[in-house]
């Protein structure tokens, strides 16, 4: 009896779950491509970046196991701490620079003014351009006999003769910057631009009608509402001056001195040129740690944003 | 007393206008300069080219005497751009469909591990990929794909999918799923449906993804850098280190002023016909 009435709901139900099952194997299918991808040239590479870190890694011959060697190494590695404190130094200045120019620009393309979407277009342009194809653009301008920068500071009595802006340290530091700004700044003010744009203007009259100056009312109220904005510009900024490569390889080769070879850099000599394809793991993995670090630094901003 | 207070009102907002462009016009004179140094100087002759560019624009007649000598090096700037143009527009039509497909799924499918997935394209972007360069290297040395254009393809759409399939899958949980229902009465199913029926309707999502896929592509540097080997397979920006590092220790300003025009020209046209697509797509990303 129970049999006769269990066949008819059975038979009813195998389709139905055939039918749901074939849905996700169509879902699983759409999405095959993109996990293939990051599978083959993303997870892969991470894992094996660590495997090949323990490794005495040459280009050719067979690689060897040497277990934390290449970590230890670091430590007794001098080069290796100049890239990082080069770095480092970098990416403040870099940062501050950025910033500095950044939010005044910022303020500037808030306003509803005729033409105002033009300026915002404008100052964005570098933006799209390479950083590779900029720091070209600059070798040349700065260059001493060819470029603009050396006759224009002549000719306003900065310089006595001409001036190599590439040749000192402390001549081609701040020829970097100033290139850097110039190509990133626009991208941070529209971030920013997002983040004052964000704040209800009726916030901002009620300060205004309650006598907050226009000081007070920058500090007090699109400062702090800005907190999301100002962390996310923030760590776009610093991350991206970390992983600072081309304008050093293109500009200065990494000199003057060597002064200026960034981690990026180091690596890509260590891997690349002198084909320690082990150390060059070992050190990726380091920056990947730097850079995980943070991440977690970001989230942190972003959660105490939202407390607030 | 009224007219002279609505004067002074005049006067007033004349001069704050004025000083608002004064600003904004010097501003985009910086911004825009050395764009305009680089293309009028470009289009001076062979001597002039090693000059001091003041004046920028050519005193002796136009000349592409600078784009000439840039076909001198490598294997000629047409060889060059034509790798440029493969390796970018291939990177956009295989982001584009990966990340269509992947956007769909995501978006309208239920499936075991379905999160996992999702967190694991996503993910990838903590991670930079300079960090992983000295594997990818071994890696596609093993798949017989090193030194050439079309594993450089497949690293740079795969440097491309987290925010692709980000921006792909919300461009289609906004598409409401009546269309959807309609349409499959209509007897449209699978890949047709998501064809004919939803693609025009996620076209601006797609937009966004081709204008980054292209840009990134042909700006890239470190990878093609290290991934290509053969002289005729470099990409612009490969090929303009050997014009960097000169010949017999000169180097012709002239030719990098050139090669500095090709790569920039079609950066600006795409963002300044494409503008809209571009920013909402820098939005999306500010506001994740």
């Amino acid at each position: 009896m129970s049999m006769t009435i269990a066949t008819p709901v059975a038979a009813a139900e195998k389709p139905r779950r055939r039918a749901r099952k074939n849905r996700q194997l169509q879902g699983l299918l759409y999405i095959a491509p993109a996990v293939i991808l990051v599978t083959i040239f993303f997870v892969i590479p991470v894992l094996f970046t660590v495997w090949m870190s323990f490794h005495n890694w040459p280009l050719l011959g067979q690689p060897s196991w040497i277990g934390l060697g290449n970590y230890t190494r670091m430590f007794s590695d001098t080069r290796f701490a100049a890239a990082l404190s080069f770095t480092a130094y970098y990416t403040v200045i870099a940062t501050i620079a950025i910033f500095a120019l950044a939010f005044p620009l910022a303020l500037f393309v808030q306003n509803e003014r005729r033409g105002v979407s033009a300026y915002r277009t404008i100052f964005f342009m570098p933006v799209v351009v390479g950083l590779a194809t900029a720091s070209l653009l600059w070798v040349w301008l700065a260059n001493v006999d060819s470029g603009l920068f050396s006759p224009i500071l002549r000719m306003f009595g900065v310089t006595g003769r001409s001036a190599n802006l590439l040749a000192t340290f402390n001549n081609a530091f701040p020829t970097i910057i100033v290139m850097v700004v110039w190509k990133i700044v626009g991208f941070t003010m529209i971030i920013l631009l997002t983040g004052l744009q964000s704040i209800p203007s009726d916030l901002i009259e009620a300060a205004r009608i309650d006598g907050a100056g226009r000081w007070q009312r920058f500090r007090f109220l699109t400062l702090p509402l800005m907190r999301r904005t100002l962390a996310l510009a923030l760590i776009l900024s610093v991350t991206g001056s970390v992983l600072a490569f081309d304008q050093f390889y293109i500009m200065t080769s990494g000199g003057p001195q060597n002064r200026m070879i960034s981690v990026v850099y180091y690596i890509f000599n260590q891997s690349f040129v002198s084909f320690q394809l082990g150390y060059g793991s070992a050190l990726s993995i380091v920056l990947l740690g730097i850079l995980v670090a943070l991440s977690v630094v970001q989230l942190w901003l972003l959660r105490v944003g939202d407390d607030k | 007393m009224s007219a002279a207070t609505k004067e002074a009102r005049v006067r007033r907002k004349f001069i704050g206008s004025l000083g608002f462009h004064g600003f904004g016009v010097i501003a985009s004179f910086f911004f825009l300069a050395p764009f305009f140094w680089a293309g009028l100087s470009s289009l001076r002759s062979g001597s002039e080219s090693q000059t001091p560019p003041l004046p920028p624009w050519p005193t002796t007649g136009i000349s592409f005497d600078s784009y000439a000598t840039l076909d001198t090096f490598g294997s000629g700037i047409w060889q060059h751009t034509f790798n440029s143009l493969l390796v970018s527009l291939s990177t956009v039509v295989l982001t584009v469909i990966v990340s269509l497909l992947a956007g769909y799924g995501f978006s309208r499918y239920r499936f075991p591990f379905k999160n996992v997935f999702f967190i694991l394209i996503i993910a990838t972007l903590m991670i930079p990929f300079q960090s992983i360069l000295t594997p990818l290297f071994i890696i596609l040395a093993k798949l017989g794909l090193n030194n050439s254009l079309v594993g450089l393809i497949l690293v740079y759409v795969t440097l491309q999918l987290p925010f692709s399939v980000f921006m792909m899958r919300n461009a289609f949980d906004a598409v409401p799923r009546e269309i959807e229902e309609a349409a499959r009465i209509d007897g449209a199913r699978d890949i047709k449906l998501l064809v004919r029926v939803l693609l025009p309707l996620v076209m601006p999502g797609v937009a966004t993804v081709a204008i980054f896929a292209f840009l990134n592509a042909w700006n890239e540097f470190l990878a093609a850098l290290i991934l290509l080997s053969d002289n005729d397979k470099y990409t612009l920006p490969v090929l303009m280190t050997a014009v960097r590092a000169g010949r017999l220790g000169a180097i012709n300003w002239g030719a990098v002023q050139a090669g500095v025009m090709v790569m920039t020209i079609p950066c600006l046209v795409i963002f300044l016909l494409l503008q809209r697509y571009y920013m909402r797509g820098l939005m999306a990303g500010a506001v994740k």
